[in-house]
């Protein structure tokens, strides 16, 4: 007998096909592989209604929410607590750089600092004050981190020097250890730095754009010569003696610079980094070198092909190092359900030469973002008032969308530079975050129908 | 769960939490009701003359007559107690009643 069961419709999920399978993915953040029966009960759905007689595979589906009822209420996001501890701490040792790339978020046309009349670079004590702070907001945090940035981080490596010796004296004195890492040129790094690094298991980011033609095209120094031929001795000498932690390229897209298969290939190959991570460039969208439309689905054709080439690496077990791939397994394994876009101003916080806290490293030195000072904590009513407006609850265009528990709006900073709001959602990316979405879907069904061992190096890593 | 096959963490949850409910479905149950704040409703609640027993558990020491211990039978309560009935022959008993804890003694004795 087959019962209509009106009280019964389809929930909110989006389905997809991989390696011959059906899987679903739930606004929860949930994943799940689908049977023959489930799949005949979806596809049989008459305007939403469901029409069935198996009573469990109902109730399976209804408490997936794959099925609603009208009783049922979506599963929102909740509220971080207010208390919510740190974890990691953004040091910008000072806002000087030695390059000059035009498309900076800190120096470019489109820059929130605010960085007059402050100090260029950070002093010892404000650093100290840093870690302390670091320390004592992040109480049962095990895995703490310092992230050191800049201006140019390395134009004040002696800072960096000093913090490290001073965060692992405090830390060990808690019975706690601090985890490392820096973004760099690579313009300033010499045999005494990297071994520096290396010993200290300083995880390292190099900003660099490409082979020779793409890299010197924005990443420039100040008289307009590219920067290309100073690093790349730097760099291999950065990857052969550091040997401690994997080293990543970071990458900044640009109008003329959207090559993303020649850079990986150059990136990866040539040069020898473990692992290449691209980003569009942050702008307006008048600036020339931001890239339309058309460039987007360009750079996302190419992210596809790579990332079907990740794919095959990892059937066959193997680790590809294209990032944007990794990051996105490893929030899938998670089954992240965000409330936010990402830790700015909730776990992580920048804190800029002044000693100001910033949501995070690209609104430091920006008094009209500043969330308190170092020597005084962070102010919560300007905290409470960023995390409120940055919340999934009150981006409104994101309600009906199925990607959002990894979107969650996207970057605040993003948002602030295109529409002068850091709540507003990234409506510009929307469809591209969906696409790209779907394709790291479609790579985590069929891993885990033709290697599921693999997932397992995504359990223990730390979703961004 | 015999139809889905939990790939992440949350959805291992899920799964682990459905397991965890056990022999919980009952057939016909279906939706099954929704987990609401129990708020108790009726007689037991609210000042009810009638219902109230002795220590023994008799009704003969009440301080009413027994007759009276109907009130929250007539109209408000499906229980099948002997009532007036409100449809034809006594529509109006309960019409100078306004507020039971205050008015009760108003209630008219009616016999068939």
């Amino acid at each position: 007998m087959v019962i209509a069961v009106q009280d019964y419709r389809l929930g909110e999920f989006h389905s997809f096909e991989a390696g011959g399978r059906r899987f679903v993915y739930l606004p929860s953040g949930a994943v799940f592989e689908i049977d023959e029966a489930t799949q005949s009960l979806l596809d049989r759905a008459i305007d939403g209604n469901i029409l069935a007689d198996d009573e469990e595979l109902i109730g399976e589906l209804h408490h997936a929410r794959i099925l609603v009822t009208a009783d049922d209420r979506p599963e929102l996001p909740q509220k971080p607590p207010a208390d919510f501890p740190l974890q990691t701490l953004v040091l910008n040792l000072t806002n000087q750089c030695n390059l000059s790339c035009q498309y900076c978020y800190e120096f470019g046309a489109d820059k929130v600092a605010t960085p007059e009349g402050k100090p260029k670079f950070m002093d010892l004590e404000t650093a100290k004050t840093s870690v302390d702070f670091l320390l004592a907001q992040s109480q049962g945090h095990r895995g703490i981190h310092i992230t050191f940035f800049g201006g140019e981080t390395l134009m004040n490596f002696p800072l960096l020097k000093d913090v490290v010796a001073y965060a692992n004296t405090q830390a060990a004195a808690q019975g706690r250890s601090i985890d490392f890492s820096l973004t760099t040129n690579a313009t300033l790094l010499t045999p005494a730095i990297i071994q520096f690094l290396s010993d200290n298991r300083i995880g390292v980011t190099v900003s660099m754009d490409g082979p020779p033609d793409l890299h010197d095209k924005l990443r420039v120094f100040a008289n307009g010569r590219g920067s290309y031929d100073i690093i790349e001795p730097r760099v291999r000498a950065l990857l052969e003696n550091h040997r401690t932690r994997p080293i990543t390229a970071r990458v900044t897209l640009t109008s003329g610079v959207t090559d993303v298969v020649r850079i990986f290939r150059h990136l990866k190959h040539d040069l020898g980094f473990h692992e290449i991570g691209f980003a569009p460039v942050t702008t307006s969208p008048n600036q020339l070198y931001a890239i339309g439309a058309p460039g987007m689905n360009s750079v996302l054709d190419q992210f596809k092909a790579l990332a079907g080439e990740y794919l095959e690496y990892a059937l066959r077990g193997e680790l590809h190092g294209f990032s944007n791939v990794s990051d996105t397994l490893s929030e899938l394994c998670q089954g992240v359900n965000k409330s936010h876009p990402c830790g700015a101003g909730l776990g992580l916080i920048g804190v800029g030469p002044s000693g100001d806290i910033a949501p995070c490293h690209r609104f430091v030195d920006s008094d009209a973002h500043a969330l308190g000072h170092i020597s005084t904590g962070i102010d919560r009513a300007k905290q409470s008032d960023f995390l409120s407006r940055g919340h999934i609850d009150s981006k409104y265009d994101c309600h009906t969308c199925w990607a959002r528990p990894l979107c969650a709006g996207g970057c605040h900073h993003e948002a602030f530079v295109r529409y002068g709001d850091t709540g507003h959602p990234n409506l510009h990316y929307c469809d591209w975050i969906r696409d790209w979405t779907a394709t790291c879907l479609h790579i985590y069904g069929s891993i885990s129908v033709h290697n599921p061992g693999f997932l397992e190096h995504f359990v223990q890593r730390k979703a961004a | 769960m015999k139809h889905l096959r939990p790939l992440n963490k949350k959805a291992h949850r899920i799964d682990q939490h459905y397991e965890s409910l056990g022999d919980d479905v009952v057939a016909l149950q279906n939706p099954r009701p929704q987990q609401r704040p129990h708020v108790p409703m009726g007689c037991s609640l609210m000042f009810s003359p009638g219902w109230e027993v002795d220590s023994a558990g008799g009704t003969a020491g009440l301080c009413q007559p027994v007759e009276r211990d109907i009130y929250d039978c007539w109209v408000t309560c499906y229980w099948p107690a002997q009532v007036p009935d409100h449809m034809n022959n006594s529509p109006d008993w309960a019409s100078k009643c306004a507020a039971a804890t205050k008015d009760w003694r108003n209630l008219d004795l009616v016999f068939p």
